[in-house]
């Protein structure tokens, strides 16, 4: 089924026919990209280099976080769900699965709440070693993107609870989806480099 | 203004967002199954690229529409992203995290 027809009613459209604010956004996005390069990169080159524990292998959490991806992934989904709901005009729906994507990224950051007090219990502060400081960086510039997701997404809820959102406004809720899939997409690469790759050098 | 322009695609159907998720799911699986059976530990690093590889694929051509919407889009984004990966490289070869034999 084509949603087409029921978006692009609203904003500003460049001289190549593209709409303005998702061209800004798509190009936010790839300076995000270099920004998370720049902090894996530094994670990569210096969390091995720790002269004292607590080391990846000794306190990384892989079931945990193993949940924690799915729960994002799952996020994901519902956020697309909500697109298409939006897009069609079902509003019943997509305030369903905008809340539900609400509640997917908030498990996400309880999570690393819960994760990062675990590590400090054992040890692991930002100062404590190279790994501790690499670490923290990255997952809490992760983290903190996933809270601004969150609070967009709640307030883009909280819009269509007014019933200020509707197939009009599908180009807002499909850039708010470009922001929450991005966080997604550094997330799969982070729990691969960071919680998969990064023990086995250190075993 | 014209509704009509060229960003204009008809984005995937709750059908296919529905496949893509289970693909993500199950590659999910697979990593963490590769990480936990011993077998698979010769090739564990390729192995868990490859598959991050495909889920990013997946998500930024289906949830974020790049295989639907105008090729610029792909260009706004692959452009810094193949920047970021060519730093990335050019840093993991100079800290000597991967050294060329």
């Amino acid at each position: 089924m084509s949603h087409a027809a029921a978006t692009h009613t609203e904003g500003h459209h460049t001289s190549m026919g593209l709409d303005s604010r998702k061209m800004a956004f798509w190009a936010f996005i790839g300076s995000e990209c270099l920004l998370f390069t720049t902090l894996i990169s530094t994670y990569l080159i210096y969390s091995h280099r720790s002269l004292e524990g607590p080391y990846p292998q000794q306190i990384l959490n892989i079931p945990f976080t193993s949940f924690s991806t799915f729960d994002l992934l799952m996020s994901s989904l519902w956020m697309v769900l909500a697109l298409a709901a939006v897009q069609r005009n079902d509003m019943k729906w997509a305030k369903v699965w905008l809340m539900g994507t609400v509640i997917g990224g908030l498990i996400f950051l309880l999570g690393q709440v819960w994760e990062f007090s675990h590590f400090v219990e054992h040890g692991l502060t930002l100062q404590k070693n190279l790994f501790g400081t690499t670490f923290f960086v990255l997952t809490g510039t992760h983290g903190a993107h996933v809270a601004v997701g969150v609070l967009w997404l709640f307030t883009l809820w909280v819009r269509a609870m007014q019933g200020k959102l509707t197939s009009k406004n599908a180009m807002t809720v499909e850039i708010t989806g470009l922001y929450w899939h991005f966080v997604d997409v550094i997330w799969i690469i982070i729990f691969t480099v960071v919680y998969l790759i990064q023990p086995v050098y250190h075993v | 203004m014209s509704d009509t322009h060229a960003s204009e695609h008809a984005h995937p159907t709750a059908g296919m967002y529905l496949r893509v998720a289970t693909v993500l799911f199950i590659l999910t699986v697979l990593e963490v199954g590769v990480f936990y059976v011993p077998t698979f530990h010769p090739i564990l690093v390729p192995a868990l690229l490859i598959l991050s590889a495909i889920k990013f694929c997946l998500v930024v051509m289906f949830y974020m529409h790049l295989k639907m919407d105008n090729r610029f889009f792909t260009m706004i984004f692959g452009g810094p992203l193949l920047l970021a990966f060519g730093v990335a490289m050019a840093l993991m070869f100079l800290f000597k995290v991967f050294v060329l034999k």
